[in-house]
């Protein structure tokens, strides 16, 4: 029990009472932070749009039995980029979902949090459709469940490989295909997430392959999770 | 923990259903209650009936209307052609305390939240983009709360009316009138350097 500092990025909101909010942040020191806003909501709070989904923020907190209560926070990157476009906001929140629903309170990860906090500033800086899918893919290779892409799941052939199946996290091959099909060059992109070839990836022309690895992601995650990404869908309409 | 009697604890129970009040302050009202006039209570409570029994939702602009329409629909002198676009019953009553906008009001009843799964499909869009036609609308201000969930609710509802045509404009957001500005936060402050107006002198 006692005050604390962490760095941390705020990755989910709830309202309380009148005017306090609950805020799930992913830190540096911590893991998965959960804490009390006071007074949050009201018009003069002093923390303002501080500690909304999306703020990269420096905190000082009382530790809690149940849940933290945040003293000071103060503003790292504000992410006002990912707040006034909606294809960013949408890909921001799937990020933030994934990252709140597969940290754990009180578990030290700093990869984790490091992670985050780049891929929200690669989507700011212009980043294109393959940030979010891309971060999906990596946190399940933090946590050492993302799917194998080189030898075939079933039979261990190495191709060509031409469907994924998320339920067992791997590749096919021809005969022994079973789940989504997978295309040669969503397959080179999903290879490109894990092992640092994103650069290159990110830099490219929006391809009809985006849209199967970020259907392929979500799906990847989901399965592991056991449950949807919500703000994948939610905007459709 | 002490023990309530059955009706003690019921009301408790309902009260700390409610928005805002957790297990301590459900207790504190139900005793409260309990040692309150006979006469008091029972006009709390048939006021709550009431309300229930004859508010009902205005089925042109979902605000509370006890009819059919709400008070500011039906009435003649509001301007037509401009929607104030709000998330919810209370942010009518807060426009209009400011005596500032004449046209009618649109009550989403909540704003987008992806994170919580609350998209368009939850709120009373589709109801707002029906009545672009039949009322002639020409302007929409977008009156949603400047956090995060009304912006992105802002940004969606921008969308979907410029490609019906309608002029959209949004609130401006900035610093509190009688805050102190060192208490701003950098968003704010950002927002507020960006909508500076010329000062006459
Ligand atoms: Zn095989
Ligand atoms: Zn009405």
């Amino acid at each position: 029990m006692g005050l604390y500092r962490a760095r941390g990025v705020v990755v989910r909101t709830y309202r309380l009472g009148e005017a306090d909010r609950i805020v799930h942040l992913v830190t540096d020191a911590r893991g998965k932070v959960r804490a009390v806003a006071k007074g949050v909501r009201r018009t003069k709070s002093r923390f303002g749009a501080r500690l909304e989904p999306g703020s990269h923020v420096s905190l000082l907190c009382w530790e809690g039995r149940e849940l933290d209560v945040v003293n000071q926070a103060e503003v790292l990157d504000s992410f006002r980029g990912l707040r006034e476009d909606l294809e960013r906001m949408r890909a921001a929140a799937v990020m933030l979902e994934a990252a709140d629903l597969l940290s754990q309170e009180r578990h030290e990860d700093p990869d984790a949090y490091r992670m985050l906090v780049g891929a929200l500033r690669t989507l700011e800086a212009g980043g294109s459709a393959l940030v979010a899918p891309a971060f999906l893919w990596k946190l399940l290779a933090a946590d050492g469940v993302a799917p194998a892409l080189e030898t075939c799941a079933s039979c261990g052939s190495t191709g060509p490989l031409v469907a994924f199946d998320p339920v067992d996290a791997g590749v096919r091959c021809r005969a022994c295909r079973r789940g989504i099909p997978v295309s040669a060059e969503a397959l080179a992109l999903l290879r490109a997430f894990g092992s640092g070839g994103l650069g290159a990836a990110l830099a490219g022309e929006a391809q009809p392959a985006w849209g199967e690895v970020e259907r392929l992601a979500t799906q990847a995650m989901e399965a592991h999770l056991e449950r949807r990404l919500r703000s994948v869908h939610v905007l459709d309409g | 923990m002490a023990v309530y009697t059955p009706a003690v604890q019921r009301l408790i129970d309902e009260l700390g259903k409610l928005p805002g009040i957790g297990p301590k302050s459900a207790q504190r009202i139900a005793f409260y209650l309990l040692r309150a006039e006979r006469v008091d209570v029972l006009r709390l409570a048939d006021a709550i009936r009431s309300a229930k029994e004859h508010v009902s939702f205005c089925q042109r602009c979902w605000n509370v209307a006890e009819g059919p329409e709400c008070e500011i629909c039906a009435d003649p002198r509001r301007e037509a052609g401009t929607i104030c676009v709000v998330e919810e019953p209370r942010d009518v009553v807060a426009v209009e305390r400011t005596g500032s906008f004449h046209g009618r009001y649109h009550v989403l009843q909540g704003a987008i939240s992806p994170i919580a799964g609350i998209g368009p499909a939850q709120l009373k869009v589709k109801e707002l983009l029906e009545r672009l036609q039949p009322e002639a609308v020409e302007e929409v201000i977008l009156c949603t709360n400047p956090n995060y969930e009304g912006e992105a609710t802002a940004m969606y509802l921008a969308r979907q009316l410029h490609e019906r045509g309608v002029r959209v404009t949004r609130i401006a957001s900035g610093l509190p009138v009688g805050g102190d500005l060192e208490y701003a936060d950098e968003l704010t402050l950002g927002r507020a350097l960006e909508g500076r107006r010329p000062v006459e002198g």
